[in-house]
């Protein structure tokens, strides 16, 4: 059995231990979706490091820093700045507000039926590009790292369904997440992140620190080490932005195409991670709204710190292991064969672990670092996974469907048990798309270009409005909500896309179409209010406002936590 | 970096009066909360923060892409060995970012959460 088979068993192992003693505390619908509201600050601050640093993050920023040089370093500075909106404008209202999910705060002034269902639209719609994204890059890990693992589980998984075989590295992923969903609910998948994220940090400062004992401890050698790496297209060294966004060669509208592009993944970053459902979800575990801002004090110190890591794994492969090196499969100096098959962390952790520790230490380093990045996956997907379901069973099924439509009274029991059927439907059905679209897809495309851009377009405006605006009403929320998620999708569809090879000629100029779907968001819920108005549809958001106004500055009245049985 | 205190324990005492405000549910007179001096302070100094701080953060963090799009050379510049200005203003939104949210966060533990409690007392003796 190899090292890296061995360390993968310990992860599962673990966090299966945790799933069984989870499950004993899992028995009412509080803690199902929320712990019981028994996290304490520090620990949902490293549970929210956890959710939130996924494989984009970890395989992904290294790779597109060992590719591009300076310019890959963006979407670490976005994610981080990212918390500063959460922080000021959503933590505290939010945990004050809220009960489970995120449509719970719009339901306060809205009328439920239409702002749940829209609501659960676009949280599934975000969950889902970014759950595609965490299991694709899980099952092309697994298959690279540890191909007899992949050939072993064939038999176990070897069904097709409506013309898409499934995969088998894919389906295990999927299967861990759902038995730590189900049995464990909320409480398995926080602790599940706490130590996904101590694993992660762990293996980051590491890295970091034999990378700079390789340059002896000096920036200086560092530093002159990447600037001797050159881009062959453009002529710069990797020390220098340009090479990611080529400037100053494409025009729309008089603009530079390249600056375009990049400003609009700023906004998609930094105002999409204050609208991610399985990130606000966090919020509502915590005992009161000045736990949520600790929290958030926490994740913002683990985040930074490891964005910053990030640009010694980085610059580490691209000097130490070489661009060529770093993808699976190498064909005369370039990368061939399935998309998101960048390995510069794992690449980059052999080398080291074979410059001082030997052949062992190589073979051993590798495989930490991919079980780190398998557990990485594992606590997103199952974050991912619980804000799903949360909005087809809490949102629509229990307080649309049940409570509303058939006016009925859905008891504690009920609720949990069918909490726990969409976390098995949402898995079942995450497995399939993902092996159906996995060969094609982007991954990092999804995450960056289409959940945060959804996030951004229809979950912040209607949040922001809720908390802040007076005037907002049902129908500025359904518009923003439903809309913003239709322009996203629809853009992104008629642009160079998420898929690889990237479409040429595209319809949509702009791989990263926030610049215009979150504007357009904001918008369609400024006017789909006025026509509210003009309707008189909705008189009942604006006596509510009132009472969310002084809740959610205050956190009176707030949902309280229980005290353990 | 500081950051915010852990909390008690769950069933330990906790410092504000928590016992004196409504339950959920009680009959709460919002809108009247809502025009009390206490609460009106209480939003004033937020937005006070908040704002300018929020239109600070999103100048400073948007700088970086346009500086390394409009102004390439400058951004080149080197500053010391290979260490460019393009490098170290990446780094400084991280510092900026956290510099901003201690501030927040020490604001709000001794300025917001004193004047929250306040309004919550003034409910809890029937606004």
């Amino acid at each position: 059995m190899s090292i890296t088979l061995v360390l993968f068993l310990i992860v599962v192992g673990i966090t299966l231990v945790i799933t069984a003693w989870a499950a004993g505390r899992t028995k009412t619908t509080v803690q199902f979706w929320a712990a019981g509201r028994q996290i304490k600050g520090w620990q949902n601050g490293l549970a929210i490091a956890g959710d939130y640093m996924s494989a984009a993050s970890f395989l992904g920023i290294a790779g597109l820093i060992a590719f591009n040089g300076y310019d890959g370093f963006m979407y670490s500075v976005g994610w981080l700045v990212a918390y500063l909106t959460v922080l000021f404008l959503i933590a505290e209202p939010m945990r004050n507000t809220g009960k489970y999910t995120m449509a719970d705060v719009l339901a306060y002034r809205m009328s439920p039926v239409p702002v749940r269902s829209a609501a659960a639209f676009s949280t599934v719609a975000v969950c889902a590009s970014y759950m595609m994204a965490q299991m694709i890059g899980a099952g092309s890990l697994i298959k690279i790292l540890i191909p007899t693992l992949d050939t072993n589980l064939k038999p176990y998984f070897n069904w097709e369904i409506l013309g898409t075989r499934l995969d088998p590295s894919i389906s295990m992923v999927g299967l861990l997440m759902m038995i730590y969903v189900i049995a464990g609910g909320m409480v398995a998948t926080t602790w599940v992140q706490i130590i996904k994220a101590i694993l992660l940090m762990s293996g980051a400062v590491l890295l970091t620190f034999l990378v700079m004992l390789h340059f002896g401890f000096s920036f200086g050698h560092f530093f002159d080490a990447i600037a001797g790496v050159k881009d062959k297209v453009t002529g710069l060294n990797f020390t220098q932005p340009g090479i990611l966004y080529k400037y100053g060669q494409k025009q729309v509208f008089g603009v530079d195409l390249a600056l375009i592009d990049n400003v609009s993944l700023g906004m998609a970053l930094i105002l999409g991670t204050a609208g991610l459902p399985h990130i606000l979800m966090r919020f509502f575990t915590v005992p009161d709204g000045k736990a949520a801002r600790a929290s958030v004090a926490w994740a913002m110190g683990l985040i930074g710190s490891f964005y910053i890591m990030t640009t010694f794994l980085g610059f580490g492969a691209a000097t130490l292991v070489g661009k060529a090196n770093i993808c699976a499969s190498v064909v005369n100096g370039a990368c061939v064969g399935t998309p998101n098959s960048n390995l510069a962390a794992p690449r980059l952790a052999e080398f080291l672990g074979g410059e001082f520790f030997g052949t062992t230490g190589a073979e051993f380093l590798l495989a930490f670092i991919a079980a780190v990045a398998f557990a990485t996956i594992l606590a997103v997907v199952a974050g991912l996974t619980l804000a799903a379901s949360g909005a087809f069973s809490h949102d629509f099924y229990v307080n649309v469907v049940r409570t509303h439509l058939l006016h009925g009274h859905v008891s504690e029991r009920e609720q949990v048990l069918v909490a726990r059927i969409t976390a098995a439907l949402v898995g079942l059905l995450s497995i399939w798309l993902a092996a159906r679209i996995g060969a094609t897809a982007n991954a990092a495309a999804l995450v960056a270009g289409v959940a945060f851009v959804i996030a951004a377009s229809a979950n912040l405006p209607a949040i922001l409005f809720t908390l802040f605006w007076k005037r907002f009403n049902t129908w500025g929320a359904v518009a923003c909500l439903v809309g913003g998620t239709v322009i996203t999708i629809w853009l992104v569809a008629i642009g160079p896309g998420w898929t690889v090879p990237a479409v040429k000629n595209p319809a949509f100029p702009l791989q990263n179409v926030g610049i215009v779907s979150i504007p357009l968001g904001f918008l369609l819920a400024i006017v789909g209010t006025y026509i509210g108005d003009l309707v008189k549809a909705d008189r009942l958001s604006e006596v509510k406002f009132h009472e969310i106004d002084v809740r959610a500055q205050t956190g009176l009245g707030a949902e309280p936590n229980p005290v353990p049985a | 970096m500081e950051v915010g205190k852990p909390l008690p324990a769950p069933g330990a005492p906790r410092t504000e009066v928590v016992h004196a405000e409504p339950a959920a549910g009680e009959e709460v007179h919002w809108e009247g909360l809502e025009q009390s001096e206490e609460f009106r302070e209480l939003v004033r100094r937020r937005f006070r923060f908040v704002l300018p701080a929020t239109i600070f953060f999103l100048v400073y963090y948007f700088l970086l892409p346009l500086g390394n799009g409009l102004a390439p050379d400058l951004m080149k510049t080197k500053v010391f060995g290979e260490v460019n200005i393009a490098y170290l203003f990446a780094l400084s939104e991280f510092v900026m970012a956290w510099v901003l949210a201690y501030l927040y966060i020490r604001k709000a533990n001794t300025v917001f959460d004193g004047l929250a409690a306040k309004v919550r007392a003034r409910a809890g003796k029937g606004a």
